[in-house]
């Protein structure tokens, strides 16, 4: 919301998705398009706040004289293009993309993957039951948030939210190379010798639940976690005189979780820590 | 080295009202009638004797129904918050040059400027979500300057870290002034389209040359030329400041020094250009376009503007005083002379958050009535008659707050209040209506279109509209426009009488800190914020930060050599107003001589203790920032683990 | 940038490392002991930011003089580069060469890639294994292929200290290695160059012609063999003239894409945005090359000659060199090279007095066969995790740091040499129609004669193997290395074109002409293959990161079976191929099933 405008008009690009005749703005990746027009491609590692890192490659469609499939999530609609998103090309590529997540790390936690794997036939036991798996225990050094590296599927985007994108605190990369790259912190040590400042924007970006609030892995763990039950209001933090939109998730008169909404101008779904976990004064009760 | 492992006091939530009769009893258990009904009477017993702390962290609508408590059902101005201890000189400052106290910009216009200036402010540690956009301003391209006597995290950014001496602010805008104007750097255009008194200004700062500012500062020369050139060449340049300019004894002319180089250089009045003061509490801006203050009604209209007053007479039905009450400092000052007998202190904690706080809670104790309404039993509810439990503003209560770019945002209640507490709007007009005063808000809305309809500034925001837009900045006079993100535009204009009041050079002269370090308090301490903690720590204490150590008196590592102490070991610290034990922390950031505190430990280590209660004449702003003191090595049976 | 650094101190030989290379400190914000004036003015910011890009090289220096690097090393460099630990300690465990753990000085790399496994490398690395164990002070460590297939088996020593030595043992046996890492000072001589080159003399020669003629440490000697009269023909016909000859003589990238390299250096020019950046990429990796080392041993004032010319064209002032870490001989004369061509004025301010600048640097990779793509090898350099990036946009708009870069491997350049010298019709008439001018292969496996050949395009796969005297019992030939394809003994009439063997459904890729008899298993080749890529998948998307490890593992089951014990694997290994072909980012996935998905049709392997 601002009135002073940043840019000239973008001019409006026409190509085809599925035979039928589209128009993006210039700029606007083929994904943007696609649900413009109502199609949903699947996607995990692509993030409304950050830039595509296009790595899960779950996104893939056909683009008519491209030699590979090329991902929804991060390549530019071009005029006269001509795009295919439900080919058995790019169906077959999404069915393996998934078969080999599965097989390798825990999807229990990513909302929607489930629907996927059965919509595209994927049977991630076909890899057999010695396939190697990412085999992580959860990482639990702090009091505010765990790392279950098992449900990782090294998406990039706690990296980029930390890195230069948002928080530029930088304090966890990639490391290491192949299947055996992981997230961590420097000299892979606990969070608490790492340069977080645990604002938790990583959870806030994280599609598998890899990264959690403590209050919602214990709660999970207790069986008590339930989602159905419980409320999301916006309001507005108490910390200090910037303004950040909280979205309070609220269960059974608690405050278990602390979001922002990602298109809020002043926080962009970003917070920190005082925001993020600075709630529990307010339930601290008899 | 050894990290310690304190879990500061947790406090619990008020949940139902307490009172006493008399202060050496205990508090009991009451209900909410008796309590409101000892409130009303203590209350209606000091007319003309009664001030009001409002709550910089509370709604909008909760400092509007206050202010007009204390303006009608009290008859008195003398309603002030917490903003006097951290922001009142940038209102001050601010006003002074364009007759409104908001900041002139918005955080987007920091990611699409060109050129950054930090002035005291650890915007990574304090303002961390206002720092991405500073972030992104620098990855888009922008140069960022630090100016701070510390080397923090922010200043880490920055192309060029200034290390000033603490309270030499004047100076360096000084030196940076004359520099601007002796290189031909100077906005000769808009000086002349949009300001007065450049000649005085030019002859202020003449005898200000870059090495008698290094002598005072203790920055080379060559890096305020650097800084002096940059910011004036830039094509867009943004100059924010926190409390490390305000929370001195002369704060208000240390905002209008700053404000000078805007007027110097053009750098306000446009997209990307403008002077950003980031605020430290939720609703500091608000609690000020309320008017919960003692010179201003709301819509931050001027209380000795007869029209204004007419117009707030005749829909309150009220006669308003003609004259401004008495800001916080003042009160506090009444006190002692025993013309202020009694409080109605809303949601602050001044025994622990005022300047040299041992005589404030004196102060508070000679009171004849106080009533605290809170939502925790603070250190100053310990000291009250009557205690009203209230909820918290930013998740149990409907309402608005107002961030520091001027946004008026909407908070929601998501969870439902312990026990028996009531919404700060419910118990004051409860209590309102005990003491003669029939008000019927409905809900906060309705509070909110009372409020919009004295206050042209906010007319056009309403409920619907903040949701939709997810909050409006201010100004906003109507229903179906959005205004610019910046503020005084009209500088620019080339129609004068659309141009307005043009903007007045500060004429303002550099006076140090009142607290003088010498050979018996040869250290100068100053006071700051950590990233995971808030002010006195009543509310950040709550959840288990893994960053937090608690209390240290920080030094720079040739300081704790000289005085023989290491990181963990106990030290005394003394000033001349107390002293407190602290441990010692070794900071790289730091320099010799130069001592760092913060106050969010004030169970474990009192740090305003120390502090000087030396205020602003102007804002009435204490100088937090700069105390003398000493540290003294404890002798081994004293050392505590 | 506001980093954090744990308690962890460089010791005073890790700090003296990385400050030969940076210089010391200049404050104590960097690491220098504390005066007054930094604490009031610290300089920083962006110019601070912008020295990212010696992290590798910085990497490499802690490496060369201590053997791993420490917490506190890392640290330091870090603080002297404004790098967050965190980045620094991913950038250094990218790279298979460098270790973060405490490791003896010495490391003895044994290749037991294709050639060398044919040669007999596993019985090399469990000799070499049973006399340097725990105690010896040597690491030991099977990797991937040395560029040393023409004297397979090889092993390369690298001990730690200032200078760190390095010794080549090819071909090893299990006491030369020994030698090599216990003691890499009195190992003995590597050949010279001209060894690899069978041809070597031969006139005809147009890219080797120097290799075993000239003294590869004289510029004067090379100045006396033709050498700069190609970038004196450049400066006369100017940038747009050169752009015009390369594009008429119908030059292709040699490094396996085969894009023109005219229109490549066309779109960099033509680019608005500057500086313009010229990289070469000598970061020959592909299990089975050795072309560009030997040009680099054996003639390394070429590339500089060539680089210089291809940097005009484009509009570049400063140029890199990306050269493989594993190859100690080819820096030594590059670095050599370069240092004279800047003593003589042919880098520098003013080249020949023409008033064009240009200088060429050179960055050392650590081991990664991804950092061969070519944008990996832009985020190598930049001090990133060599990941590639995606495309478009593509590295004539947005390369190295962002910039127009054009980017061309070893051979490509040196083949605009002759095209300068002798013009692009008789270049052109080189070769066959699609395919032009001279192409160098690099022949090893069960051939007598193994080693680098310079051929025209058009020759036929027999023609070469008879070249190098293919030996009896030929059972496949790999073409174009581990991301190729197997062919059969009766294929031997394809024409070594890229338009032929693309006809023939295969490619010509790098010029990989790896020929295996019978005595060798295939599934055992293939496994060995597979292993290559899931370690050298850089782990950034999905379908390469686990498909390589399900192709692996699938090869492994299947190692001793066949027919329709194998079918349910072959079947599983065809889908993932193609998800690995069709949804990787980079080639390295896309290719990564192409050699067996070849030795599976073409082959007939497990039938």
């Amino acid at each position: 919301m601002t009135v002073t405008s940043l840019g000239i008009p973008r001019r409006l690009l026409e190509f085809t998705i599925d035979g039928e005749s589209v128009r993006a703005p210039e700029g606007a990746t083929i994904l943007d398009a696609c649900r413009s027009a109502g199609k949903d491609v699947p996607t995990l590692c692509q993030g409304d706040t950050l830039t595509p890192k296009n790595a899960c490659r779950v996104c893939v469609v056909e683009v008519e004289g491209a030699r590979t499939l090329v991902p929804a999530c991060s390549r530019k609609a071009e005029a006269g293009m001509e795009v295919r998103t439900d080919t058995e090309r790019a169906r077959h590529s999404r069915k393996v993309v998934l078969e080999l997540l599965a097989s390798s790390v825990d999807l229990s936690t990513t909302p929607e993957v489930a629907g996927w794997l059965k919509e595209y036939e994927a049977k991630p036991d076909r890899f057999g039951p010695d396939a190697a798996r990412v085999d992580e225990q959860p990482r639990i050094d702090n009091d505010l948030y765990v790392r279950d590296y098992d449900k990782c599927i090294l998406c990039y985007k706690c990296v980029d939210a930390c890195g230069d994108q948002w928080q530029n605190t930088f304090a966890i990369s990639v490391v290491g190379r192949g299947f055996d790259a992981r997230i961590a912190v420097e000299h892979d040590g606990p969070l608490t010798d790492s340069a977080c400042v645990y604002c938790g924007n990583c959870i806030e970006v994280c599609p598998t639940g890899a990264l959690s609030f403590k209050s919602e892995f214990d709660m999970r763990a207790a069986g008590t976690w339930d989602e159905s039950a419980q409320t999301e209001t916006t309001t507005v933090c108490a910390y200090c005189g910037v303004g950040c939109n909280l979205t309070l998730h609220v269960q059974d008169n608690e405050i278990v979780k602390v979001t922002s909404p990602h298109d809020n101008p002043v926080t962009h779904g970003n917070l920190c820590i005082k925001g993020r976990f600075g709630y529990q004064h307010v339930q601290n009760r008899d | 080295m050894r990290k310690r492992d304190r879990t500061p006091r947790i406090y619990n939530r008020l949940e139902y009202p307490m009172v006493r009769d008399s202060r050496d009893e205990p508090f009991r258990r009451a209900s909410w009638d008796e309590a409101l009904d000892r409130a009303a009477r203590g209350l209606g017993a000091a007319r003309g004797a009664f001030g009001m702390f409002s709550c910089a962290r509370a709604t909008n609508e909760m400092n509007y129904v206050a202010q007009k408590f204390a303006r009608v059902v009290m008859g008195t101005n003398n309603v002030d918050s917490c903003n006097r201890t951290c922001h009142a000189p940038s209102v001050a400052g601010l006003s002074a040059a364009f007759g409104s106290g908001g900041g002139t910009s918005s955080y987007a216009e920091v990611e699409h400027t060109d050129l950054v200036v930090m002035w005291g402010s650890n915007a990574r540690f304090a303002h961390p979500i206002f720092f991405q956009h500073v972030l992104k301003g620098i990855r888009n391209g922008a140069r960022m300057y630090a100016v701070d006597p510390r080397r923090t995290s922010t200043a880490e950014w920055a192309e060029s870290w200034l290390g000033l001496n603490v309270g030499t602010d004047i100076p360096m805008a000084h030196a940076i002034g004359r520099e601007i104007i002796r290189a031909g750097l100077a906005n000769e255009a808009f000086i002349e389209r949009a300001t007065t008194g450049f000649e005085e200004y030019r002859q202020l700062v003449e005898p200000w040359t870059l090495s008698l500012a290094e002598k005072v500062t203790g920055v080379p020369a060559a890096a305020i030329r650097e800084l002096a050139h940059a910011y004036a060449r830039a094509e867009r340049a943004q100059l924010c400041w926190t409390l490390g300019i305000t929370e001195h004894h002369n704060g208000t002319d240390n905002v209008r020094a700053l404000i000078n180089l805007s007027l110097l250089t053009g750098h306000v009045g446009r997209f990307g250009s403008g002077l950003q003061p980031l605020r430290g509490q939720n609703n500091v801006q608000g609690g000020g376009d309320m008017g919960a203050i003692p010179n201003r009604l709301p819509g931050f209209q001027d209380i000795l503007d007869p029209d204004t007053r007419l117009k707030f007479e005749s829909v309150w039905d009220t006669a308003i005083e003609p004259h401004y009450g008495l800001n916080l400092t003042e009160m506090f000052e009444a006190m002692e002379e025993g013309s202020l007998r009694a409080v109605y202190c809303i949601g602050e904690n001044p025994a622990q958050s005022e300047a040299d706080s041992e005589q404030a809670i004196r102060r508070m104790k000679a009171l004849d009535f106080l009533v605290v309404q809170d939502i925790f039993l603070t250190r100053t509810a310990e000291l009250a008659d009557v205690i009203l439990p209230a909820t918290a503003g930013w998740a149990e209560t409907e309402g608005t707050t107002t961030n520091s770019e001027r946004r008026v945002q909407r908070v929601r209640r998501a969870v439902t209040p312990p026990g028996e507490a009531r919404e700060d709007i419910d118990i004051l007009c409860d209590l309102a209506s005990r003491m003669g005063h029939e008000w019927k808000y409905e809900d906060s809305e309705a509070v909110w279109d009372e409020l919009r309809s004295v206050s042209p500034d906010h007319y056009g925001m309403t409920y619907e509209r903040l949701e939709e837009h997810q909050g409006i900045q201010w100004p906003c006079p109507a229903t179906d426009r959005l205004e610019p993100t910046y503020l005084h535009g009209r500088l620019w204009e080339s129609d004068p009488a659309a141009r307005g009041r043009f903007a007045p050079f500060g004429i303002v002269r550099h006076d140090p800190p009142v607290d003088l370090t010498d050979e018996e308090f040869p250290i100068r301490l100053t006071t700051g914020r950590r990233l995971d903690s808030y002010n006195t720590g009543v509310q950040s204490g709550g959840f288990a930060s893994p960053m937090r150590r608690g209390e240290y008196v920080e030094l720079c590592p040739e300081d704790a050599e000289r005085y023989g102490v290491v990181v963990g070991e106990q030290v005394q610290v003394s000033s001349r107003r107390g002293s407190v034990v602290a441990p010692v922390w070794v900071d790289t950031a730091l320099r010799p001589g130069l001592a760092f505190m913060t106050m969010h430990f004030p169970d474990e280590v009192d740090t305003n203790q120390l502090t000087i209660e030396a205020n602003c004449p102007i804002a009435g702003t204490a100088e937090f920032k700069a105390s003398a003191i000493r540290i003294e090595k404890l002798p081994v049976a004293l050392q505590v683990r | 940038m506001d980093l954090h650094f744990g308690d962890s101190k460089p010791t005073d030989e890790e700090r003296a490392a990385i400050d030969t290379l940076l210089g010391p400190p200049e404050s104590s914000w960097e690491g220098a002991d504390r005066s007054d004036a930094d604490l009031r003015w610290a300089r920083g910011g962006r110019a601070a930011r912008e020295r990212r890009d010696l992290l590798l090289p910085g990497l490499h220096a802690v490496h060369d003089r201590i053997g791993w690097i420490s917490e506190g090393a890392l640290d330091y460099l870090c603080r002297r580069l404004t790098v967050p630990p965190a980045e620094a300690y991913g950038v250094a465990t990218f790279y298979a060469m460098f270790s973060v753990k405490p490791r003896p000085a010495t490391v003895l790399h044994v290749c037991t890639d294709l050639a060398c496994a044919a040669a007999g490398a596993s019985e090399l690395c469990a000799g070499v294994e049973a006399r340097l164990g725990p105690g010896s002070g040597v690491s030991v460590e099977r990797g991937p292929c040395l560029g040393l297939c023409e004297r397979a088996p090889a092993a390369l020593a690298i001990k730690a200290g200032d200078p760190v030595r390095t010794a080549v043992s090819a071909p090893a046996t299990v006491e030369r290695a020994v030698l090599a890492a216990s003691s890499p000072d009195s190992a003995p001589e590597e050949p010279a160059a001209a060894l690899a080159v069978p041809q070597a003399g031969d006139p005809a020669l147009m890219l080797l012609g120097r290799v075993g003629v000239v003294d590869p440490a004289s510029l004067d000697d090379y100045r006396a063999h033709g050498g700069y009269t190609a970038l004196r023909q450049a400066f006369a016909i100017g940038p747009a003239g050169v752009i015009r000859e390369v594009t008429d003589a119908g030059l292709v990238g040699r490094g396996g894409a085969a894009f023109p390299t005219g229109r490549k250096w066309q779109a960099t020019a033509s680019q608005p945005d500057h500086p313009h950046y010229l990289v070469c990429n000598a970061d020959e990796s592909e299990p089975g090359t050795f072309k560009d080392r030997v040009v680099m041993e054996g003639d390394p004032y070429s590339l500089v000659e060539a680089m210089t010319i291809a940097a005009y064209a484009v509009g570049a002032h400063k140029g890199y060199l990306y050269l493989r870490g594993e190859y100690p001989r080819a820096l030594h004369r590059m670095e050599h090279a370069i240092g004279q061509a800047r003593a003589r004025g042919l880098l520098g301010d003013d080249i020949l007095g023409q008033g064009y600048a240009f200088d060429i640097e050179i960055r050392r990779g650590a081991g990664a066969y991804i950092c061969g793509e070519e944008t990996a090898l832009f985020n190598s350099i930049e001090g990133y995790r060599g990941e590639p990036r995606s495309k478009p946009p593509f590295p004539v708009e947005k390369g190295l740091f962002g910039r127009p870069t054009a980017e061309n491997n070893v051979e490509t350049l040196v083949n605009v040499l002759p095209i300068l010298t002798m013009g692009a019709p008789a270049y052109a008439a080189i070769g066959t129609g699609a395919s032009t001018g001279p192409k160098l292969f690099c022949v090893s496996g069960s051939v007598d004669r193994p080693g680098i050949y310079e051929l025209p395009f058009g020759a036929t796969l027999g023609e070469l193997l008879d070249l190098a005297g293919v030996r009896d019992g030929l059972r496949a030939v790999l073409l174009g290395g581990a991301a190729g394809g197997f062919v059969r003994p009766d294929e031997l009439d394809i024409p070594l074109t890229f338009e032929g063997t693309r006809a023939a459904g295969t490619t010509l890729g790098s010029g990989v002409v790896l020929a295996f008899d019978d005595t060798v298993p295939l599934p055992r080749l293939l496994l060995r293959i597979a292993e290559f890529f899931r370690d050298e998948s850089c782990g950034q998307c999905v379908p390469c990161r686990v498909g390589t490890v399900r192709q692996e593992e699938a090869l492994h089951r299947i190692v001793e079976r066949t027919g329709a014990d194998a079918a349910a694997d072959i079947t599983l290994l065809r889908e993932v191929g193609r998800a690995m072909k069709d949804a990787s980012i980079c080639g390295l996935g896309q290719t990564a099933w192409n050699a067996v998905e070849s030795a599976i049709d073409r082959l007939g392997a497990y039938e």
